[in-house]
């Protein structure tokens, strides 16, 4: 069965669901309980399971992981909540030096099934500290997991299973879409590893993730029109990274681009792009293109359109690996092309 | 306009002038109102326990010393000088109860039953952690300075919520106190009202910087602004530190709170084997502290008791000789983790990509030793 939730309800009932279907499961976080979160998406939770199991913290970041830790010793399945992704930097110790290396160094014998909840990325006209894509940090330390989601379906499930998983979960939820509706069927639980194709295509693989997920699908219409099919892939794990199901796309394609909001350097799609050379190269008609935010601080959000990966970007890139003029400014990229035969 | 800072309650920050001692340095049982009532069990026997405990502590740590000199471990941070601040609150503990300590405290890891052969594996490097957290109820050491006590919370946070009268036991350096995550812990476990016993180890220095570097006030009075009872003790005097001790977990255990106990003691060798004491203090200094010694305290009490000294002498001796050797083999038996391991545990699920460099690197080896 399956229910109409905005992106912040799902997540609101994978967090239900998960507190009454284990009663080691607790929340904490800054104003989560009361005020049901900044975007209500604990709304009602601390009504529903007490104040011992809806924990409203004060305001202390590092100590909100830290002490995740000490209830994980004791068995507790903690999801923390850092209000913003610009303010996860003060609990940054306590998340790559302790929660992801504590089953590492103990060899095993002490298990973190913490999951911390990240409301992030920009578009929501906000001030700064508010929009940040912190990901690659987090991506870059092992013993981590780093999960996205891009649709009310897939926020729930993804949630849901970072929650049972005896591993630490970092989950990045995609503010400027916590308002967006989409079908939700509370059975689906998903694993944490594997990249979606969201549409098929032959002629352009687009991988995105969490907000960049939606751009690449409208580009992929846009694209459609004039008769190229682009294959989309919700890549939804950032760390690891489904290498595989890209590979396979591109093998197929012959063509790369990464979409994120987060600078270029040494990003995701570094990540990403580099691994595709290294296993697909003699399958690449085109050198991989990204399109992402710019190696700048994120900009004041009066111009942060300019900043994001923005479909007409996205277009640019799809004609440049293609060696094609670009439909709208008429530029002619066929010159640009290394590798491989324009069309 | 001037503002009014109220004076701490002097109930909240005890012995803030003059350290909590109840044995005197010449051994004399000196009187003391607040921790007398939590040694009225202490006899000559239970007393001849703790001081075969710290000589045990202290072979423990020279043996080490003298294994990293002689290339048999990396590195070694001694607590020589420590042992009482240690050992009093360690038999304090009761079995359920958890430690989250940082990297000095070889007082506890041997009183909660690490097994040598693992605890080696540290200090040579073979391993993070060497012993098991969930048997021994202490969590692996902490070099991050200050991180464990948001640890230590936590635990008893959760044990609270578990409706059990277990408490935690965190224990950092005076240089600790600095480090934010130190006030955060205090902030949280006044809020939470958590059963957890707060123990810095105030030995004077961080590395090379004396603790007034660190704080203009004595240690004890900074957790009495959380709201935190604190207590600031002589710790060279392991019956001060025990009933301390003693204090503060029952009062966590019956649902008081957080306490806070500064030990003032002194690390007597330099802060690892790597470190050159002398450039940053004088020996007129050191000796003053040598004076103060945990043991030879001990000695001067139970020999005050009647014991025979003699004979407790050659008990201990033996006992710490017995685990001297132990440590030894250990540290001339261990063998090094297998490469493969580097793969191990990183992930409760490993990871599909992990593997892949799992079997990438095997392959390699065996390639390798093919052409070898
Ligand atoms: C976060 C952090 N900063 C710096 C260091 C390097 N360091 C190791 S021990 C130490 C001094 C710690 O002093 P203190 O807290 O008084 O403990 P003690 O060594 O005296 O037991 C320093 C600075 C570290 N391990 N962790």
């Amino acid at each position: 069965m399956t229910e109409t939730l905005t992106l912040a309800k799902a997540i609101n009932a994978a967090l239900a669901d998960s507190l009454s279907g284990d009663d080691r499961v607790l929340l904490m976080g800054e104003d989560i309980g009361k005020l049901g979160g900044v975007f209500r998406v604990t709304d009602g939770l601390q009504d529903t399971f007490g104040p011992q199991r809806v924990i409203d913290a004060p305001l202390a970041e590092s100590a909100i992981i830290g002490t995740a830790i000490g209830m994980s010793y004791r068995g507790f399945r903690v999801v923390a909540e850092i209000q913003f992704d610009g303010f996860i930097y003060p609990a940054f110790d306590q998340i790559v030096a302790q929660v992801a290396k504590l089953r590492y160094r103990s060899q095993g014998r002490v298990t973190m099934p913490l999951t911390i909840r990240v409301p992030f990325g920009g578009a929501i006209g906000s001030v700064e500290h508010h929009s940040e894509s912190p990901e690659s940090y987090f991506a870059h330390t092992a013993g981590l997991r780093v999960v996205t989601a891009s649709t009310p379906q897939e926020a729930y499930s993804t949630l849901r299973a970072a929650i049972q998983s005896d591993d630490p979960v970092l989950f990045f939820e995609p503010k400027s879409k916590y308002y967006t509706k989409g079908e939700v069927d509370r059975t689906i639980v998903r694993d944490l590893e594997t990249a979606n194709i969201v549409a098929s295509g032959r002629d352009v693989t687009i991988a995105a993730y969490g907000p960049t997920v939606e751009t690449a699908l409208r580009a992929a219409i846009a694209a459609a029109d004039e008769g190229i099919e682009i294959e989309v892939i919700d890549l939804r794990s950032i760390s690891p990274l489904d290498v595989d199901t890209v590979v396979e796309s591109v093998r197929r394609t012959g063509r790369l681009i990464v979409a994120h909001e987060a600078p270029n350097e040494s990003s995701v799609s570094s990540e990403l792009v580099a691994s595709v050379a290294e296993r697909a190269f003699q399958h690449l008609e085109a050198a991989p293109e990204r399109v992402t935010g710019y190696d700048t601080p994120y900009p004041p959000s009066a111009v942060e359109h300019d900043y994001l990966p923005s479909i007409d970007r996205l277009l640019d890139a799809v004609d440049r690996t293609l060696g094609r003029r670009n439909s709208r400014t008429g530029l002619d990229y066929s010159s640009v092309t290394t590798v491989g035969a324009a069309r | 306009m001037s503002i009014t800072v109220p004076a701490p309650d002097p109930a909240l920050a005890v012995g803030l002038d003059v350290p909590l001692t109840v044995l005197d340095l010449d051994g004399t049982r000196l009187p003391n109102e607040l921790l007398d009532p939590h040694l009225t069990d202490i006899d000559e026997s239970a007393l001849t326990n703790l001081y075969v405990d710290m000589v045990r502590v202290r072979r423990l740590d020279t043996e080490a010393f003298a294994l990293t000199r002689q290339g048999h471990l990396v590195l070694w941070p001694p607590l020589l000088g420590q042992e009482a601040a240690q050992v009093g609150p360690a038999r304090a503990l009761g079995e359920q109860d958890w430690v989250f300590g940082s990297y000095r405290e070889h007082g506890f890891a041997l009183l909660r039953g690490a097994d040598m052969s693992e605890f080696a594996r540290i200090w040579k490097a073979y391993a993070h952690s060497g012993w098991d957290p969930q048997e021994i109820r202490m969590a692996p050491s902490q070099i991050i300075i200050g991180a464990q006590t948001l640890h230590g919370v936590g635990y008893a946070m959760a044990a609270k919520m578990d409706g059990s009268d277990d408490v935690a036991l965190t224990t950092f350096g005076d240089g600790a106190t600095s480090e934010g995550d130190v006030s955060e812990a205090l902030v949280w476990a006044s809020t939470f009202q958590a059963p957890v016993v707060f123990l810095c180890q105030n030995n004077q220095y961080a590395i090379s910087e004396p603790v007034a570097l660190q704080s203009g006030v004595p240690l004890a009075l900074r957790p009495t602004g959380f709201g935190i009872p604190s207590m600031r003790v002589d710790g060279n005097d392991v019956l001060a530190m025990h009933a301390a001790a003693r204090i503060a977990f029952d009062r966590a255990r019956s649902g008081g709170g957080p306490t806070f106990i500064e030990a003032v003691t002194y690390r007597r060798g330099p802060h690892t084997t790597t470190d050159d004491p002398k450039r940053y203090r004088d020996r007129a200094e050191e000796e003053a502290w040598i004076a103060k010694d945990p043991l030879d305290r001990v000695e001067r009490a139970l020999e005050r008791m009647g014991a025979n000294m003699e004979a407790v002498r050659a008990e201990a001796k033996i006992r710490a000789d017995q685990l001297a050797k132990e440590f030894r083999a250990a540290c001339e038996h261990a063998e090094p983790p297998l490469a493969d391991a580097i793969f191990d545990q990183v992930y409760a699920q490993p990871t599909r990509r992990l593997e892949r460099q799992r079997l990438e690197h095997q392959a390699f080896v065996n390639s390798i030793e093919a052409t070898a």
